[in-house]
């Protein structure tokens, strides 16, 4: 009779170690203090590295053949792009995460998404614009990739608005990840958009096989700042996940608890 | 899994899958419109309307450059290798305008299948590099992916 008390429960604790990761990722203060904890040393890598990339793209590289000086907005406008179609793949997958197993830490993560998105994905088009002037000689043509770009925009701020005019947040929550689910078909025509039509924006210059139609002496800064900018996206989550947390959860114990102990300070 | 979980599973996926057909039915439809611009052979093949406001896009033909002396007057030639498409334009030329490089014009065909152009633009390819090793390729005669001029 004790022993099979003890294997049922011997068996509910191996399936609590099983779960524990997954529970503990729904858990608000484990959430906030991992956070927390990543964000100590992770801001300052980005910020590092953002600087380094900066002024070695900036400074250090050789002005194009063709293009002169103008051509260092890359270091800008592609890690700013990449990461806004990337940031979208996490916002959307973390609304499915939070529809299909109902984890508010999923919907957190999805609604701290998008804001950061839409601010990428806005640096994009504008630096976009000042580049096209000299280089095109227009600042904005309707051709499919600045296009599709801007609905991209749209779709994140489509979900920021979404958020907001809801009064019930699950609803809220549930819409905006339909949305997103919906809009994550743009990634690809976003991505195949120069290849699939005639468009004035030229082909991607890194590809993934084969040699790269950039001089390796200005991609590797390039690269850099591609990684800085997907550690400034993940700051960037963290920082707004940890706000919303805090927020949601500002009338529990922990939260006060976090307030006086910041108080005492 | 829970039912109802696999349930929702099963909706997401279809929401993703059934969004996607949509939004590639749509664009297969629209394909004509989404291009930016006809190619030269098109244009030679009668595929653009004559009249109407249309752009064209290739290489600028080499020696086919001829500025007025006089006036803002320039015309020139796009080629897609395959079919030219004679352009006249009165107006300033972006600054990577040049012979052998991409362009768009933007203008209305007249009976001759000459391009009045009201704007021309520059397009700029993908290959970046610095200046001495687009001239050790230039000496070389190759270019960046190792094909002979």
């Amino acid at each position: 009779m004790f022993s099979r008390i003890g294997a049922a429960q011997k068996g509910l604790y191996n399936h609590a170690v099983m779960w524990s990761f997954f529970h503990k990722l729904g858990s608000p203060p484990w959430l906030y203090d991992i956070a927390g904890s990543i964000l100590r040393w992770l801001l300052p890598v980005t910020i590092m590295a953002l600087l380094v990339g900066a002024v070695w793209g900036l400074l250090f590289t050789s002005p194009d053949f063709r293009q002169g000086n103008s051509y260092r907005i890359i270091y800008i406008h592609v890690p700013s792009a990449v990461v806004a179609l990337a940031g979208y793949y996490v916002m959307a997958i973390a609304g499915a995460v939070s529809l299909i197993w109902r984890m508010k830490m999923a919907d957190v993560a999805m609604k701290a998404a998008a804001p950061i998105g839409a601010a990428l994905t806005f640096i994009a088009l504008f630096t976009g614009a000042l580049w096209g002037k000299p280089t095109w000689g227009t600042w904005w043509e309707w051709d499919a990739r600045i296009t599709s770009m801007l609905i991209l925009l749209f779709l994140y701020l489509g979900v920021v608005a979404l958020y907001e005019a809801f009064d019930n947040k699950e609803a809220a929550g549930r819409a905006c990840a339909i949305l997103s689910l919906v809009g994550m078909v743009n990634i690809p025509i976003i991505y195949k958009s120069v290849d699939w039509w005639y468009s004035l924006h030229q082909p991607a210059s890194i590809k993934f096989s084969g040699e790269s139609a950039i001089d390796s002496s200005m991609l590797y800064p390039l690269l850099l700042m591609i990684g800085a900018f997907y550690a400034l996206f993940t700051c960037c989550l963290l920082m707004n996940m940890r706000a919303e947390l805090v927020q949601r959860e500002s009338r529990t114990a922990w939260v006060r608890k976090l307030v006086k102990q910041d108080g005492a300070h | 899994m829970h039912p109802v979980r696999r349930q929702r599973l099963i909706l997401v996926l279809f929401l993703v899958v059934f969004s996607s057909v949509a939004a590639g039915l749509v664009t297969y439809a629209l394909r004509g419109n989404i291009n930016l611009f006809f190619p030269p052979a098109e244009v030679a093949a009668g595929g653009a309307p004559v009249g109407q406001s249309i752009r064209v896009g290739g290489m600028v033909l080499e020696d086919s450059v001829q500025r007025s002396q006089d006036s803002l007057e320039v015309s020139f030639t796009l080629t897609d290798y395959e079919a030219q498409v004679p352009v006249v334009y009165a107006g300033i030329l972006p600054d990577l305008f040049g012979e052998g490089q991409g362009a768009v014009a933007a203008g209305k065909l007249d009976e001759n299948g000459v391009l009045q152009a009201t704007e021309v633009l520059a397009k700029h390819d993908e290959n970046y590099m610095p200046p001495e090793v687009a001239e050790a390729l230039e000496k070389s005669g190759y270019d960046k992916k190792g094909q002979a001029r």
